[in-house]
């Protein structure tokens, strides 16, 4: 009995300002792409169906689920990840120190999604887009609507009103 | 003989928070030994019965397949203790999801894709899943866990009863809930002929240690289990998962490292769950609200597979006074998976029912609620009559109700409507055992200088890298930042578990004994040079505790809000006071108490596993259709805690944090959300579906 | 998942001509739903076209003054178009109130409205599913359906419709235009879905092969005045249980317009059509909200344990238009 071959497929992608030109089974997500292939293991795999938010990443600067992103359909994208937002002298963003400070996280396995994600947001605030949340003022970065648009990243440890805090303080709130 | 306190207290920062805020922290399955190849586990798709055969030619078929396990060609298996881990040994299903076997395959890919393709032939029997009072098997269990008796009984209950001027007599429900921490089991497994290596999540790297060993009949030493970094537990890794067997079992068929995680979808199947519940409570009390008749009546699951018997009704033994006391367990053992630990076990479920049940009795006999449980503190522990090491439930109480403005009430009162919010407060203790275990511990002092402590113990975001770095560098006398904790790693003394909320206690009383006996030495002279190290264990010295009832008490305040149109309830903010002996980590015990509350806001309003009677399993099995709290779900969560020193329960004087926060929570919230709409919801969750018809527009 | 060829596509009749051919083929966009359903072994496609890339990612003004938006427009900038928030509310809204941040980020126009129901039996391979495949049963109608449908179910599958956006575009009157193997053709939003009848298998009158190029919007006084209400398990990232979308138009405090659809209780997104004929050529009261709602929910058919959708349907639809209403 014959099963079907794998196909592969040639695909280019910039991670974290790195060139890589792959053969890959086209069946390979994002995600899997960057744990298995590139051992960049800082996205995480929590439910490998958009449900958890861990494997947020950024595909050319906006945030996205990484497990729902087959590496294919990416190819000559430029995707950051969590282990590209320190700087290269190793200086942390100014959200990874608020995370530590703020304790935003316990186990850490939902945080590298979550740092993404909040990144993306803020310039998704600046840019002036809303939220479910927003009402008839301009978009401002509110406890609220950092809630509301962090929603798509869940914490099991509970660790919501210290990441609400880490990101409302980067963002410069009262 | 306690600490002297110096860095204990203080709110530094997590040790290991770079590493996981920069993606360097590796779990479980991130590890990646030369040649590994992937397994994935096949599940039962009948709730009982026996597997009569596989057909595996397809999935052999598939480019890069390299085996299929089954029951009739998997390695047989030594000793296990645990029947749920005694996976492809025999033909028997026992529920449905259960592991019956395995693909292995060089990709990952493939190993999907080879799963669906393997034809399992099964003999099906009729099956019995469903939890309902009136099952006609139900037996009282001998013991309860871990070893309290399964009933007890003080005085005559029913005749107290019988003559309390103002009594309730009510059954709640629980459903089952599931654990899901955010990083799924994952066992990467490396056999070889002299041992077995295991990056696992887990949390407790000695537990897992013993098993594997047993199981594959293999001296303790020739197993190694590593999880530095683990992505959450809630207590579903408490306890080696049949994962685990199964990565093993795989590494051994084929000879090479096998990686194997378990989806989030199987993670509703074999990493365990919390039993639902139907819980009888029957409280009487006098004009005053004095109890003195008190009966809570549990009747719970386990499987057909062994008995976990969850002892729920344990708080009502100890929770207030009273003369008149009865508690006991009901098990009846269904086609189901066993359930196992998850946060507060016990506590959890038994004191939804009994807060709940409380606050009924207060607007029974007129007496503002808060009030009603400062008139039943208890002397001494009413079932032991021992003295208690500490206990400040009042103080909890009156600092809660201040920082949160309670407002006494009398009687049935209704929360102030706004627009079409009907807005309410609640209130609900919060207790948990504080205990401690033996464990070993190892203190050296290395050539550079440095401290180094290592001990097999796990951080599974508890903040125990960091609790313990701040505990040693008190008994060393030196700052936290020359003292490494390395943890999660089998090779070091043998540690108990990260759960029962006994990890500081018991992996802190080895320390500290460990670095008192290296100082010591070091004080003595006679080394003759660097490294110089300590090895201990506490096993005497735990042995010998004095018998006192220890526990951590709370107190949680909660207001909610309940859209009279959808019958949604928000919690805009809650309070909650805890006193749980000395807090080691001002910034991480906060994140302890917050991660309690925000999961029992998840149980009063959202979690539920929904059990599936034709197919006997839980249906709801990912997040999208699982609900657990969401950020936009937590605002306002304030947290203090009431300084106690107890020098009873060890000697740092810390009593558990990891479960004690979300014990109440669930009351809490119920007995605001009566208070918003005058209804009384003895089912959880409290959802849209089940508040929209009963409450008036 | 099983192996499957990949193709981008170089425009839309190229594409078309790729899936036509081959009917294990499927169109992929933002993936946010295919590769979910691929990796349950829900669909398990031989080869995806990648129709993301074929310049349909513009929101365009049409001459009649509606907006003619591209198949892949995103979620995210479709919600956060001035044009839309500003002539279209209610689907700005309703855009915003379904899926994440990040799913927003991936996911299309045209995937959004052919998105698959979350009926927990279609998603488990292990259990029978008529949608799924054809003739093996319906096990939600005496199983799990606490969140299945109310309105339109049949025998054979009493599954929903996911899709908020979808909502808001029945209620504005889309026009979904399509490229097939026959060459072009638009049809109304309404009708686009189907009722499951006995071929629950197919969720629209799409053909294969068929490929939604763009949503058009046509102007539509009422739409100004629009809401978007969602009712829901938690207060985000959640399915809806039921959803309303509501837009007025009011003259001198008469309803000239009114457009009513839910979401969460269909096979399809639920125009609510006898809400809205009670609904015009009278002032908008809080009794007339009430008669409208009675009006749609008197044929609701509820199931054994999804009857909590009727009240909750209706003191939504009430809600939502008395708010509506005070809008400016």
């Amino acid at each position: 009995m014959s099963a079907p071959p794998p196909v592969h497929a040639e695909v280019t992608l910039t991670v974290n300002g790195l060139r890589h030109s792959l053969v890959l089974d086209t069946r390979t997500s994002l995600l899997d792409l960057l744990r298995e292939r590139l051992d960049l293991t800082g996205s995480k795999k929590g439910c490998d169906h958009g449900q958890c938010g861990a494997c947020t990443i950024l595909i050319d600067g906006r945030r996205a689920n990484a497990c729902l992103a087959l590496a294919v359909a990416h190819d000559g994208a430029r995707i950051e990840t969590v282990e590209g937002l320190a700087g290269e002298d190793g200086e942390l963003h100014a959200l990874q120190s608020a995370f530590i400070e703020h304790d935003a996280f316990q186990c850490g396995y939902c945080t590298p999604g979550q740092l993404c994600s909040a990144v993306a947001m803020l310039e998704e605030i600046q840019r002036g887009w809303p939220s479910a949340v927003t009402g008839e003022d301009p978009v401002a970065p509110t406890r609220a609507e950092i809630r509301e648009r962090m929603s798509g990243n869940l914490c099991r440890c509970g660790a919501y009103v210290n990441i609400v805090e880490a990101i409302a303080d980067v963002a410069e709130m009262p | 003989m306690s600490v002297a306190v110096r860095s204990i207290g203080a709110a530094i920062d997590r040790v290991e928070g770079r590493e996981k805020v920069t993606g360097e922290a590796k779990y479980a399955y991130e590890h990646s030994p030369p040649g590994f190849v992937y397994a994935t586990a096949l599940q039962s798709t009948i709730a009982k019965g026996e597997v009569v055969g596989v057909d595996a030619e397809a999935a052999l078929a598939v480019p890069g397949v390299l085996g299929v396990l089954w029951h009739e060609d998997a390695p047989r298996l030594h000793e296990v203790s645990d029947a749920e881990l005694e996976i492809l040994q025999s033909p028997r299903v026992a529920y449905r999801g259960q592991i019956v076997g395995a693909v292995i395959a060089e990709r990952y890919e493939a190993a999907r894709q080879a799963e669906r393709l393997v034809r399992i032939e099964y003999s099906e029997h009729p099956h019995d899943v469903l939890l309902r009072a009136d099952h006609p098997g139900f037996y009282e269990p001998e013991k309860v866990n871990p070893s309290y008796p399964g009933r007890t009984e003080e005085g005559d209950f029913d005749q107290a009863f019988a003559t309390a001027e103002v009594t309730i007599d009510r059954t709640y429900e629980t459903p089952a809930e599931h654990n899901n921490p955010m990083e799924p089991h994952a066992s990467v497994a490396v056999w070889r002929e002299d041992g077995i290596t295991v990056y696992d999540s887990t949390q407790g790297a000695s537990s897992v240690q013993d098993i594997v060993a047993k199981a594959f009949g293999l001296e303790r030493e020739r197993v190694r289990v590593l999880s530095a970094h683990v992505g959450g537990g809630f207590g579903s890794k408490g306890t080696p998962r049949p994962h685990v067997i199964l990565a093993v079992m795989a590494s051994q068929a084929v000879r090479r490292p096998v990686k194997l995680a378990v989806t989030r979808q199987q993670m509703f199947d074999f990493t365990g769950y919390r039993t639902p519940t139907i819980q009888r409570v029957r409280l009487g009390c006098d004009r005053q609200g004095r109890l003195s008749a008190t009966a809570h009546a549990v009747y719970e699951q386990s499987s057909t597979i062994r008995e976990f018997a969850e002892q729920t009704a344990t708080p009502t033994r100890m929770m207030y006074s009273g003369e008149n006391r009865r508690t006991s367990h009901h098990l009846t053992r269904l086609d189901v998976p066993t359930p196992s630990w998850m946060r507060a076990p016990g506590e959890t479920p038994g004191m939804y029912a009994l807060e709940s049940a409380v606050d009924e009795l207060a607007i029974a006999a007129g007496i503002d609620p808060v009030e009603l449980r400062l008139r039943n503190e208890p002397e001494v522990d009413p079932e032991t009559g021992h003295r208690w090491s500490s206990r400040s439930l009042v103080a909890c109480l009156r600092e809660g109700a201040e920082r949160f403005g309670w407002i006494p009430r009398h009687g049935a009162s209704r929360g102030p409507r706004n627009g079409h919010w009907l807005t309410g407060t609640g209130v609900a203790s919060s207790v948990y055992p504080a205990r401690r275990r033996p464990s070993e511990a190892r203190a050296r002092l290395e050539p550079d200088g440095g401290y180094v402590i290592e001990i097999a113990a796990a951080d599974i975001g508890t903040g125990a890298r960091t609790a313990l770095t701040q505990i040693a560098a008190d008994a060393l006398e030196v700052s936290p930042g020359e003292v490494r904790v390395d943890l999660g790693d089998s090779g070091y003394p043998t540690a108990p578990l990260a759960g029962g909320s006994m990890g500081t206690a018991s992996w802190g009383s080895a320390v500290v004994k460990a670095c008192r006996e290296l100082r010591a030495t070091l004080a003595r002279g006679d080394t003759p040079g660097l490294p110089v190290e300590a090895h201990v264990d506490t096993g005497a010295e735990v042995q010998g505790d004095e018998a006192l009832a220890r526990y951590a008490f709370g107190a949680q305040f909660v207001e909610v809000h309940v859209n009279a149109d959808t019958g949604e309830v928000h919690v805009p903010r809650a309070v909650g006071v805890f006193a749980a002996g000395r807090i080691v980590n001002a910034k991480t015990a906060r994140s302890q108490f917050i991660g309690g509350m925000t999961m029992g806001i998840g149980m009063a309003l959202h979690e539920e596993s929904l059990l599936d009677l034709r197919f006997g399993d839980y249906a709801n099995h990912d997040l999208a259709t699982y609900h657990v709290p969401s950020c936009a779900d937590i605002e306002e969560l304030e947290v203090a805690w009431i300084d106690e020193h107890d020098p009873h329960v060890n000697p740092i004087g810390a009593k558990g944090i990891g479960e004690i926060g979300i014990v109440g929570t669930a009351a809490a919230v119920a007995n605001a959300v009566h208070h918003a709409t005058g209804i009384r919801f003895r089912a959880l969750p409290i959802t849209p579906a089940r508040v929209v018809g009963r409450v008036s527009r | 998942m099983r192996p499957f060829d990949y193709h981008r596509a170089a425009d839309p009749r190229a594409a078309v001509a790729a899936v036509a051919r081959r009917p294990e083929a499927r169109f992929l966009a933002g993936g946010t739903n295919l590769i979910d359903l691929m990796r349950l072994g829900v669909e398990a496609p031989e080869l995806l076209v990648d129709v993301s890339r074929l310049g349909g990612g513009r929101i365009a003004e049409t001459e009649a003054g509606g907006l003619l938006i591209g198949a892949s427009v995103r979620n995210s900038e479709l919600a956060a178009d001035h044009r839309v928030r500003d002539d279209y509310p209610v689907l700005a809204q309703a855009l915003l109130n379904g899926a994440s941040g990040q799913l927003r980020n991936l996911a299309t126009v045209a995937g959004n409205l052919l998105q698959r129901t979350r009926c927990l039996y279609f998603q488990d391979v292990t259990k029978p599913c008529n949608k799924r495949s054809p003739g093996s049963g319906c096990p939600a109608i005496e199983g799990e359906h606490a969140n299945l449908a109310i309105f339109g179910h049949s025998e054979h599958c009493v599954a929903t419709h996911p899709s908020d956006m979808a909502v808001a575009m029945v209620a504005l009157d889309a026009t979904v235009h399509l490229e097939g193997p026959s060459g072009p053709r638009t049809t109304p939003l309404i009708g686009f879905h189907r009722l499951p009848g006995d071929a629950p298998d197919r969720d629209t009158v799409l053909h294969h092969g068929e490929l939604i190029t763009a949503v058009e919007l046509p102007p539509l006084a009422a739409a100004r005045r629009s809401l978007y209400r969602k009712a829901r398990e938690r207060r985000s990232f959640a399915f809806a249980l039921v959803s309303v979308a509501a837009a007025l138009e009011l003259d001198r405090g008469e309803v000239r317009d009114a457009r009513v659809a839910l979401g969460g209780v269909a096979h399809v997104p639920w125009r609510a059509t006898r809400a809205e004929e009670m609904l015009r050529g009278g002032p908008l009261t809080e009794e007339r909200a009430h008669a409208a709602a009675e009006a749609e929910l008197a044929h609701a058919t509820p199931l054994r344990d999804n009857a909590y959708k009727v009240p909750l349907a209706h003191r939504l639809i009430v809600r939502t238009l008395l708010d509506v209403a005070e809008r400016p």
